[in-house]
């Protein structure tokens, strides 16, 4: 008995209130999303806002029950609760409900159940005892390939409903391995591709590459204060490129000026590769094979735009970044919601006044485009509070985490954090359309039991991990 | 670190945010007239031409009254009301169920409003607000003729809207006829206007100066192949008649008349009494929605011969002067089949006197061919010969609903004839004259009558000649073959010619001047009096007509359907009929066969 007396005084309540704040908030914006006249209670169960208080209220007793179950339990069943998830995976697979056309959901006795939501907890239980685990070495290869596959199982699977929303939100875990002290190294060379990725939709090829060489050459520099080199390899490459161009010219050979540049970029940097190793600067090295991964890189990417990804990806993409505007097609979600969030200007015009919510203008308004509501009927004034509650809480489980003694009470708490601000991030982020438009929920907010749930869980489970901090190392 | 990561995405988004909400002034103007209204422009539909030109379909405007009952503000209702012709309580109900699926989308409160009556409500509409007008366009019809070929056009249903985003509720879509297999030429393409509408749903001017609209589309005109003179014509013969005349000329495969009767006129199927008139035609006991040409499955009779005759001949199991004896009929043990000669056939007299114990020998000599080594390898030898000459098959024509008749599988015949007991010719011996599990559609015959008089082959029968602005399909170019020599026809046309000289079946029927090449036929029907079969072709060479004749009940191919066939004939062929044959078309024209008691239920209705 006195124990668990300890335990409700020892729950971080800080973090409880903005959890109640953020629930209470979402499910008030979810009534002015689909709010209309002919039902106006907002207890009315027979729409969407009646159904989000009993899913709420569902989670509430879930959040209790969490608390009064031991530690020992989570840790305990990890690889349970992983195992089961992957079994739910697979059977959605065979059983799951068509909706959209990906196999996500379970559909049993008109009641949706989503098991990609409960991944997340599952992989960041069996991740956490995975590294707490008494000879793990994030350093030793093997650690390391463990992890991944504890992560890129359920990737793999739900790539297959296909959802890749949901299966893009497992990449954060990448930044709790840095945490636990993957190299920074890795982060260096994942920031890389995303940017030369977005790089080589955005600009010619042949540019992006006289970029890069001239990026490598900065390189150098900065790694062994020459500038005489770098200055000589930049004329060369000048010089012959603008050769070749004449050339091509002058003797009407036909080629384009893609293929001249790059032909007389590679050339150069061939030369230079092979001068720099006679002078045996080793660290230059790096420099030049990281070059010309670079270059191999943005030439594969035109073709997995082109044949892997599929074309409503490709079309988001491309809005996102400016390529395609078509305000009336692909990117009338984007559109639409920045009208209202933009409409709403610094004060709001009210609680349910929002006419681009009345007009249903934006599609899925109270699930994946919730935070349009914010923005238009708060304002900035309401959107910022709304921004600063979640980052508040995301730092707030950071600190908690950090405050862990045990390894697997940090790494999930670590887990939990950044998957919310994983979230976070992309909903936002689309919405005000500095993302493209993947379709994940926004934590807490959304409406839908399956992810207010297994939001729940997850921030549940760390609070009565952190609750018992002080009893004794697992 | 990640808190680091986390501040810089607070900022970077409020910051976004402060540009996209306070300080960016396109979203501002928005703000002010901030929604888009879709108005949509229903294009007319595309006019149907018969194939000399004539007019056989047009549109007529027709308005629809909306309702967005949100802007609706006080209101002489007994004046609306009388406007456009409903009750006080009409209205109510209809605006109660507008309100019910939403207060800010218009939605049809009346129906398809005559031109007229629309002059009128014009005048009183800036009175009445949150009410607009939507044109439309309804279906005409000059002349009652060939509803069954033409369709109609209606609503489209919840099935519909879920599986083609191109419909929305309310829109039109063809459900039979030309109307649904040519839907998407005859629809056009429907546009889009976008209008900006302010926070109390006030239209504010274009969006984006109209950049964003797309102008509504006509749908393009069709020529049909039908001849409504002849269609006409066809149609007051079979007045008073349960049956079908598809005629064909044989050189395209282009239908010149398809009759259905009873038959309806295709105005009852427009406008606002569509509904009730729908309904009375489908409780009809004489089913005249049913279109008989397509969808009724004759057993050929011996109209059949010919079929039978000519793969004997390809097969080589007889030759033109192969002779059997008819003894009153075709004897084996205490079977018997019964005719009514005695003497020997050929294939050439066996034809023109429709002689039934030649064509059970030269059946059982097709099924029992020593090639195939037994009777079921032979039965499907023939079976594929009559799907090559165009049974028991849909032909891919450009109708809606064609059904494929019967000619059954050799599975079929194991498991009702013979179930574990060796095939015999003698169970299913009576295909040979037409009779028995076969089932053969008004279209199938005509087509195969064409077949016989291009000697060989056939152009799959389509209704449609030209399509505004683009071909026909190319597959009612391109010849289809039976299987069957050229030099195996001329054997049966010469028997089919002598089916209307003196001594033939069809003898009553001679046209003067033009050589009709026919056979008269007999299908049973188990539910009352045989009905009366034709088919025909004409001139003997360079055809320019291939037709098959049904009056159901009729009895004799020779008493209805062969003296029909040849007015239909000689009509096409020498556009008058001549003196001596007036008669008949009169005494054809007044014929009824219909049940008198259902003439009698039907004059009530009228």
């Amino acid at each position: 008995m006195a124990r668990r007396n300890n335990i409700w005084a020892s729950i971080d309540w800080l973090t409880v209130v903005v959890y109640l704040i953020l629930v209470f908030l979402g499910w008030i914006n979810i009534y002015a999303a689909v709010y209309n006249e002919e039902h106006q209670s907002i207890f009315d169960i027979s729409q969407r806002y009646g159904k989000q208080l009993i899913w709420i209220g569902a989670a509430l007793l879930l959040g209790f029950f969490i608390l009064l179950i031991d530690t020992n339990f989570y840790v305990f069943f990890s690889w349970f609760f992983y195992g089961l998830v992957i079994l739910l995976l697979v059977l959605v697979l065979v059983a799951g409900t068509e909706v959209n056309g990906s196999r996500s959901w379970f559909l049993i006795g008109g009641f949706q159940f989503q098991p990609s939501e409960f991944a997340k907890f599952a992989t960041a239980l069996a991740l956490s005892k995975k590294m707490s685990s008494f000879n793990f070495r994030l350093s030793r290869k093997q650690s390391l390939l463990q992890v991944l596959a504890i992560i890129l199982a359920p990737v793999v699977l739900i790539m297959f409903q296909p959802d890749t929303g949901s299966a893009i939100v497992f990449l954060s875990f990448v930044l709790v391995l840095y945490r636990e002290g993957l190299s920074g190294v890795v982060l260096f060379f994942g920031a890389l591709i995303v940017l030369l990725f977005l790089l080589s939709l955005l600009v010619p090829n042949y540019i992006l590459l006289m970029v890069l060489f001239v990026g490598a050459l900065v390189a150098h520099y900065v790694l062994n204060l020459r500038i005489r080199p770098v200055f000589r390899g930049l004329l060369i490459a000048a010089g012959v490129v603008s050769t070749l161009y004449a050339a091509n010219r002058l003797l009407d050979a036909g080629f384009s000026n893609e293929v001249v540049v790059l032909a007389g970029t590679l050339a150069c940097a061939v030369g230079f590769t092979v001068w720099i190793a006679r002078l045996r600067i080793r660290r230059s090295y790096i420099v030049s094979l990281l070059f010309f991964a670079s270059v191999l890189f943005t030439y594969s990417v035109d073709f997995v735009f082109q044949n892997v990804l599929e074309k409503h990806h490709q079309s988001r993409i491309n809005e996102l970044l400016g390529i395609q505007s078509d305000p009336l097609g692909a990117g009338y979600n984007v559109n639409q919601s920045k009208i209202a969030i933009g409409s709403g200007g610094f004060f709001g015009k009210g609680f349910l006044n929002g006419t681009q919510t009345k007009f249903n203008f934006v599609p899925e308004q109270s699930t994946d485009f919730i935070f349009c509501t914010v923005g238009e009927e708060w304002g900035f004034v309401g959107a910022g509070v709304v921004m600063a509650l979640f980052v508040y809480l995301f730092i707030r489980l950071i600190m908690l985490a950090e405050r862990q003694r045990s390894v697997f009470s940090r790494v999930y708490g670590y887990s939990v954090s950044i998957i919310l601000f994983f979230h976070f991030v992309v909903n936002v982020g689309m919405t005000i359309g500095l993302m493209p438009v993947i379709g994940i929920p926004l934590p807490f907010f959304s409406y839908g039991g399956s992810s207010l749930w297994a939001f729940t869980i997850l921030l549940f489970v760390f609070l009565r991990l952190d609750a018992s901090r002080l009893d004794k190392l697992v | 670190m990640v808190t680091g990561i986390f501040i810089a995405v607070g900022v970077i988004f409020l910051g976004r945010l402060f540009q996209l909400q306070v300080l960016d002034p396109t979203y501002k103007e928005y703000a002010t007239n901030n929604v888009l209204r879709k108005v949509v422009q229903y294009p007319a539909r595309g006019l149907v031409y018969d194939r000399n030109g004539e007019l056989l379909v047009y549109n007529q405007a027709a308005y629809d009254l909306l309702v967005t009952p949100r802007e609706v503000v006080r209101f002489d209702t007994l004046t609306l009301c009388s406007l456009v012709d409903i009750t006080i309580e009409e209205f109510r109900q209809k605006f109660q169920e507008a309100r019910a699926y939403s207060s800010y989308k218009p939605s049809v409160i009346v129906k398809q409003i005559s031109p007229e009556k629309y002059a009128v409500l014009q005048e009183h509409l800036y009175k009445l607000k949150g009410f607009y007008i939507q044109p439309r366009t309804l279906r005409q019809y000059p002349k009652p003729l060939a509803a069954h070929v033409l369709g109609y056009v209606g609503e489209v249903t919840r099935d519909i809207t879920a599986n083609d985003p191109y419909y929305q509720s309310g829109d039109y879509i063809g459900i039979s006829g030309i109307e649904k297999t040519y839907e998407k030429e005859l629809r056009g393409k429907k546009g889009v206007k976008y209008f900006l509408v302010d926070v109390h749903n006030r239209m504010q001017g274009s969006y984006l100066d109209g950049r964003a609209d797309s102008a509504a589309q006509i749908g393009k005109n069709l020529v049909l192949t039908i001849d409504a003179r002849l269609q006409e014509y066809a149609e007051q013969l079979m007045k008073n008649k349960k049956g079908s005349i598809v005629a064909i000329d044989p050189a395209t495969g282009e239908v010149l008349a398809m009759v259905s009767t009873p038959n309806y006129d295709p105005n009852l199927l427009v406008g606002r009494q569509r509904g009730n008139n729908y309904a009375a035609l489908a409780a009809d006991s004489l089913k005249p929605l049913f279109n008989r040409s397509l969808m009724a499955q004759y057993p050929p009779g011996s109209t059949f011969k010919m079929a039978n005759a000519l793969v004997a001949l390809q097969e080589g199991v007889i030759t033109p002067y192969t002779e059997y004896y008819c003894a009153h009929g075709y004897h084996v043990g205490n079977f018997t089949v019964g005719c009514h000669h005695e003497q020997s056939f050929r294939v050439e007299n066996s034809i023109s006197q429709s002689c039934n114990a030649y064509y059970c020998y030269i059946f059982r000599a097709i099924l029992e061919n020593p090639k195939y080594g037994g009777v079921k390898q032979g039965y499907e030898a023939w079976r594929e010969y009559m799907l090559r000459l165009g049974f028991g098959r849909v032909l891919n024509t450009d109708f809606a609903n064609e059904l494929k008749g019967l000619i059954p599988s050799s599975d079929y015949y194991q498991k009702y004839v013979y179930r574990n007991a060796r095939w015999r010719a003698l169970p299913i011996i009576s295909l040979s004259i037409g009779q028995g599990e076969i089932g053969i559609t008004p279209l199938q015959m005509a087509n195969h009558t064409a077949l016989i008089a291009n000697r060989g082959y056939y152009y799959i029968p389509h209704v449609v000649k030209e399509i505004e602005g683009q071909p026909i399909d190319v597959r009612f170019k391109t010849p289809v073959s039976s299987g069957i020599d050229s030099s195996w026809f001329r054997p049966v046309i010469n028997g089919m010619e002598k089916v209307m000289q003196p001594g033939g079946t069809g003898a009553m029927s001679w046209v003067p001047g033009i050589s009709v090449c026919g056979k008269t036929g007999t299908a049973q029907n188990p539910h009352g009096s045989d009905h009366s079969v034709f088919m025909a072709f004409a001139p003997k060479d360079n055809p320019r007509i291939a037709l098959s004749v049904y009056v159901e009940n009729g009895i004799w191919g020779s008493t209805y359907a062969a003296p029909i066939a040849s007015l239909v004939i000689e009509k096409y062929l020498n556009d008058t009929i001549s003196a001596s044959r007036q008669w008949l078309e009169k005494s054809m024209m007044q014929a009824n066969l219909l049940n008198p008691i259902q003439i009698l239920r039907r004059g009530e209705e009228e």
